[in-house]
């Protein structure tokens, strides 16, 4: 026998890795990443092609720092998912440095200052991307308009501006404006649900225009991740449904106090993205089937209450965070029930 | 003809698809190895119970000779595979989980193989169930399963017996001596069945097979005429042929860690013991030798083999043909639930149902443990619905109160979860650090708890005797006493009062005194 070292039972092992299961969530937000720079232009993919190497710079600093094997570390892929994720929520026309603090905030506040992978209870992408919206309202708030609403987006050279903090030749304003579900807001009790509908040029095919296709490639990778097990139904389908149902009943018929159809929240701001890759973070998520379900709703209800009655547009990232809040207790009080013993 | 089922399956209520890896050594039927040279055969007994010898170092010994039997009688018989003789008895490395060396005799062959065997049994159907377990027990029949359990043991005092479970769903990825065994020897495996139902008081029995054994299953249908003894194909499904959950997927009773299946009135037994207690009742020959499966990439020709208890497992790798410079773990049981050994110089054994030489490439050196990210897969992968990732942060951080409150006594250290976690942890190894901890604890708190009461048992003597002397002092005072006039009858009423206080007082005592002999007691039964 060839070495000494005894090893206990099991033996063998299924050998997927966690990198295998990072790698595929990564691969899943291809689809969504694609609709985001088709209608958005280049600006995601610059902020993705700035933080991730970032996030694992930082990564290999708080490993170093704590003393652990870096190369371990690296491996597991879960720094690259987070800047992946921070990218894609982030807008994209943000200057480096706040991108950059944005991810800090993540990997280094969120994540190692709690134990690093595994110990941390709140969300590290949703963390970064809401300490820079209580921080830096103005940046976060400055969406462009989708391609095909009547403004132009802007170039290559005009989102390396962007990205390098440089006002662009034709000013902010040529390609910011706001977004769907900040419009809708605005106007709201003004007019019918339908006549806002009809005269909006950010309405789209059957939600926001553009988001309504990020949404679409965002519920793509979900549901391939759904295929490969990556992550189970259970906080998708919940989160969905309970925003689903919040949306029917406060719609209203489509009247001036409608609070918008339930297309349009499903399919508009980060709905689908938080839906799938977000919630379904396993680290900040309830642990049993029973308590996924619970957590999933919860996180649902307030996207909707958020998006209604906050001051905030979109409240994907606060609904996480809420939601991670909850996790303990839900844990407790949806304990399944061990074989052979009464619940 | 046959009492095949429709009957409902339980479906298991986790587990994990593991793929078998069988066939290498059920391509030859079952055969004997030759002689060896030696045999080792180890006396182990149950726990608490001593080996007490019938014969010495020196002695001719028949085959199916008694060696030594139980300090108790929950001891098990133990033989003598082959006649020969004694060469030295004295403490030998075993495959065991501890690494504890056991009381073995050594025995050297004389290749004559003459045999003594019991008086067999004409027409078991007449004889009373007390008269088969004492067979049974003569024999030093275990079972054959893994855990060696003396099987008259599991017998005697189960009363309301109602159902006979054979567990022939082997669901280890690398044992097939049931399956094998079966093939060899099915009709006396169905008479070994009939005995225990007999025995047992049983009014049926349920065989339960996983659906990748076709040809055991065709074998058994065509076999069985029994109506008692139905047959009962369960899916595939790592562990599925653990006790308690094979009886859940037969009948949909689940039993808990801490209930014994006798209790819930199941008997569960391996194949393997139904041959030997029919060997031991028709032939009167008693439990000297069992089927083990020799396999693994390292062997040239991995086989199963009928094995005399002591034979060298090293004999064994030798005859299936070991390549050491490839061989990188030696493994007793399956790759899932087996133990790892250091040494081929040990004997075979009741529980070795395998004997596991891999490779590197068969089975990799387990990955470096990466943080839980809680991902969950362990969930579905456990057949105890318990949560295993709750399970190893309490473990970790020995949280002892919160680990049993989330059942961690139920875990069967099966493995499953820690075969599909992407994190590599080593979650059994964890787990079983965790009930160590907590036997431990559990008792110290037993022996400050036992020491308490000796001592709080001593005080109430002490002062009891010290009430009864005052009482006795105050009684005769008042005797010796001359009567005087007036305050007489103040004293003698508070001499009554006194008396009549230490009274109160002493039956206070003896009441508390009876109280912590009845928390004694309750004690007792709870700690059985």
């Amino acid at each position: 026998m060839s070495n000494g070292t005894l090893t206990s039972s099991p033996h063998d092992h299924q050998r997927v890795k966690i990198s295998h299961l990072m790698q595929q969530v990564l691969l899943a937000c291809v689809p969504g990443l694609t609709a985001l720079v088709f209608f958005f232009g280049w600006g995601t993919l610059i902020n993705l092609v700035w933080l991730v190497p970032s996030a694992l710079a930082l990564e290999s600093a708080a490993v170093w720092l704590r003393k652990r094997a870096v190369r371990i570390h690296l491996q597991d892929y879960s720094a690259v998912v987070t800047a992946v994720l921070l990218a894609l929520a982030l807008p994209p026309t943000l200057p480096w440095w706040l991108s950059l603090l944005g991810i800090t905030i993540a990997i280094v506040i969120a994540k190692h200052l709690f134990g690093g992978l595994g110990n941390n209870p709140f969300n590290p992408a949703m963390t970064g991307y809401a300490v820079l919206l209580l921080l830096f309202p103005d940046y976060m708030t400055r969406w462009l308009e989708p391609a095909g609403s009547g403004q132009t987006l802007p170039g290559l050279m005009d989102s390396l501006n962007f990205f390098l903090g440089r006002e662009p030749d034709a000013g902010f304003d040529a390609f910011t404006g706001a977004t769907m579900l900040d419009s809708f807001r605005e106007q709201h009790g003004a007019n019918l649900f339908t006549e806002f509908w009809n005269t909006s040029p950010l309405s789209g095919q059957w939600s926001a225009r553009g988001w309504e296709w990020v949404n679409a490639g965002f519920l793509m990778g979900g549901i391939f991740l759904l295929y490969k097990r990556i992550i189970s139904w259970h906080i998708p389908v919940s989160l969905l449904a309970a925003l689903t149902l919040f949306a029917l009943v406060f719609h209203d018929s489509g009247s001036s106090q409608s609070l918008g159809s339930p297309l349009l929240h499903l399919f508009a701001g980060g709905t689908m993205l938080g839906a799938f890759f977000i919630a379904t973070d396993p680290v900040t998520a309830a642990t049993s089937r029973r308590g996924q379900l619970v957590y999933g709703a919860f996180i649902g209800a307030i996207i909707f209450a958020m998006r209604s009655w906050s001051s905030y547009p979109d409240g994907v990232a606060f609904a996480v965070l809420c939601g991670n809040a909850a996790v303990p207790l839900i844990d407790a009080f949806t304990r399944p029930r061990t074989f052979g013993r009464a619940p | 003809m046959t009492a095949e089922s429709s009957r409902k399956i339980w479906p298991l209520p986790g587990g994990v698809y593991v793929e078998a890896n069988k066939a290498p050594s059920l391509r030859a039927p079952v055969t004997s190895p030759p002689l060896p040279h030696q045999l080792v055969i180890a006396l182990t007994q149950p726990a608490s119970i001593s080996p007490i010898l019938c014969a010495a170092e020196g002695d001719y010994v028949l085959k199916g000779q008694v060696l030594a039997h139980g300090s108790s009688d929950a001891g098990i018989n133990i033989h003598a595979s082959t006649s020969g003789t004694i060469i030295r008895i004295t403490p030998h490395a075993v495959p065991n989980t501890s690494g504890e060396h056991e009381l073995c005799v050594i025995l050297q062959p004389d290749r004559e193989e003459r045999w003594t065997r019991m008086a067999p049994v004409e027409n078991f159907t007449e004889c009373s169930s007390e008269l088969l377990y004492a067979r049974i027990k003569d024999a030093g029949i275990r079972g054959l399963g893994g855990a060696a359990f003396p099987t008259h043991a599991k017998l005697v005092g189960a009363t309301n017996i109602h159902t006979l479970v054979l567990n022939i769903s082997e669901c280890e990825p690398f044992i097939s001596c049931d399956e094998a065994l079966v093939h060899k020897y099915l009709n006396e495996v169905i008479t070994g069945t009939q005995i225990l139902l007999h025995a047992s008081g049983a009014t049926r029995c349920l065989i339960g097979i996983e659906d990748s054994k076709p040809a055991a299953i065709r074998a058994l249908r065509a076999a069985l005429s029994d109506p008692r003894i139905e047959l009962v194909v369960v899916p595939a499904l790592y562990p599925s042929g653990a006790e308690r959950q094979l009886i859940y997927s037969l009948t949909g009773v689940e039993i808990t860690a801490d209930t014994l299946p006798v209790e819930k009135g199941f008997l569960c037994h391996n194949p393997g013991t139904a041959l030997a207690v029919m060997r031991a009742v028709i032939h009167g020959e008693p439990m000297i030798s069992r089927v083990t499966t020799v396999t693994g990439a390292a062997l040239a020709a991995p086989a199963n083999y009928e094995v005399l208890f002591g034979t060298p497992i090293n004999e064994l790798l030798q005859l299936c043909g070991v390549d050491n410079e490839n061989l990188s773990r030696l493994i007793i049981g399956g790759s899932l639930m087996g133990t790892q050994i250091t040494s081929a110089e040990v004997p075979v054994l009741a529980s070795t149902n395998c004997i596991l030489a891999t490779t590197h490439e068969e089975l990799p050196a387990p990955l470096p443990e990466q943080p839980c990210i809680r991902c969950g897969f362990c969930v579905p992968a456990c057949p105890v619905l318990l949560q295993p990732q709750v399970l190893y942060w309490d473990s970790r951080q020995l949280a002892l109160t919160d680990a049993t409150s989330h059942h961690l006594a139920d875990c069967i250290e099966c493995g499953a979860c820690a075969y599909v976690c992407p994190s590599h942890i080593p979650l059994v190894q964890y787990f079983r650090a965790a009930k160590a901890e907590i036997r431990i604890e559990a008792e110290q708190v037993h022996i400050a708890d036992s020491s308490r009461q000796r001592f709080e048992f001593h005080q109430a003597r002490v002062h009891a005797e010290k009430v009864q002397q005052e009482l006795r002092r105050a009684e005769r005072a008042a005797l010796m006493k001359p009567a005087p006039e007036q305050p007489l009858e103040v004293n003698s009423a508070q001499a009554t009062i006194a008396a009549a206080l230490a009274r109160v007082k002493a039956k206070k005592l003896e009441q508390a005194l009876s109280a912590s002999n009845n928390t004694k007691t309750d004690e007792g039964e709870t700690k059985r």
